[in-house]
């Protein structure tokens, strides 16, 4: 059933950013730590689980499905609520101050990635 | 006329799913007809996202772009983070576990990079812009981070409000200039598998940013770098006002 897919996507949903919550009153920080990718983490494991057992049917898995493909869609009407009317009005610096880590981060980007490849083969 | 604004004010999320899909299937024909599905249909969509929202930040004065007007509220419902997140979660269905562990410890470097390089950045355009006191620096370096870090740790470190305003600002952009960027500097960065993904949220970090940038690119590739991603915000509100603030304590005294 649909409803099963959406539940067990739910359970991971809560679980995660419950731990995330947590993780931030632990550290003594006003955000959610990680909230997210706990959850993604805990879906990977119990999907990967529910398939070794045969437990995931067709519409059960659809249910997640389902939200997987709205991802776009939910994004789309993010942008439309992002305050761009500061972004584009903001004066120089706080442009700069935008931009520049940009620019600093994207070269690092090759660097790092060549990193993680290079484990690879070991 | 009052009725139609009315029921749609009421209806709301359901209005928003109805308009979001019009978009897409606009931004569909515009990628086929017009760009040769060169620049991807998600990517237009987005984009277009990005203009009704400077449209509605300008016609309300308000700072949830379209969703400030009321008639189109539900944008704020179907595009808030409870959905967002509900939906980057999903997306893990199907990524690879193996990848991420293989590319997580490289992930953690990343993301500590990325906080500590976007801080810098920020610090030295504010050294620009004629600010030398410790609190400035380090609000607005944390702003270079992303729009949350900026003003959590502004207020944790008392910056006055002109500099958080400034401070978010620069997040702000941050996240819009990622949005739009991504689809055209994936071909220069490598970015165009898990790991680089990975990578690329822990060192951009702007959740929206990254996830919405990544759907523009592949969408294969949001579950990686919104696995990293979602650790910067929180990492960003340690750090901040902590380790990078005393820094900046001790070479501006």
């Amino acid at each position: 059933m649909i409803i099963y897919g959406v539940a067990i996507l739910a359970f991971c949903y809560v679980i995660g950013q419950l731990f995330g919550e947590f993780l931030g009153k632990i550290i003594g920080v006003d955000a959610n730590v990680g909230g997210v990718g706990f959850a993604m983490l805990l879906l990977i494991l119990l999907s990967d689980w529910f398939n070794k057992k045969d437990y995931l049917d067709r519409n059960t898995e659809n249910g997640i499905m389902f939200w997987n493909q709205m991802y776009i869609p939910i994004v789309v009407a993010m942008s439309a609520t992002q305050n761009v009317r500061v972004a584009v009005s903001s004066g120089f610096i706080a442009v700069l101050a935008g931009l520049v880590p940009i620019v600093i981060c994207a070269i690092t980007i090759p660097l790092l990635a060549k990193l993680s490849k290079n484990t690879q083969l070991d | 006329m009052e009725i139609i604004a009315k029921f749609l004010e009421k209806n709301g999320l359901v209005v928003a799913f109805l308009l979001v899909g019009i978009i897409i299937y606009v931004s569909g024909i515009i990628s086929d007809k017009f760009t040769n599905k060169k620049i991807p249909a998600s990517a237009i969509a987005i984009l277009m996202g990005l203009v009704l929202a400077y449209i509605g930040g300008v016609y309300t004065k308000g700072e949830k772009g379209i969703a400030d007007i009321k008639i189109f509220s539900g944008f704020g419902t179907m595009g808030g983070s409870m959905l967002r997140d509900f939906a980057i979660v999903s997306t893990a269905m199907g990524a690879s576990f193996i990848v991420m562990k293989r590319t997580g410890w490289v992930g953690a470097l990343s993301l500590f990079l990325g906080i500590v390089l976007s801080f810098l950045g920020g610090v030295v355009v504010a050294l620009l812009g004629g600010y030398t006191d410790a609190i400035s620096l380090t609000t607005i370096g944390a702003g270079a981070c992303t729009y949350i870090v900026g003003p959590v740790t502004g207020a944790a470190i008392g910056a006055n409000s002109d500099v958080m305003a400034l401070s978010i600002a620069a997040g702000v952009v941050k996240a819009v200039a990622v949005t739009i960027g991504t689809p055209f500097i994936a071909k220069y960065i490598g970015l165009n598998n898990p790991h680089t993904a990975m990578v690329f949220g822990g060192l951009m970090g702007t959740t929206s940013g990254v996830t919405a940038g990544l759907a523009a690119t592949d969408s294969k590739l949001v579950p990686y770098g919104a696995l990293t991603a979602t650790f910067y915000t929180g990492l960003g509100c340690l750090f901040c006002p902590s380790v990078l603030f005393l820094l900046m304590k001790m070479i501006f005294g």
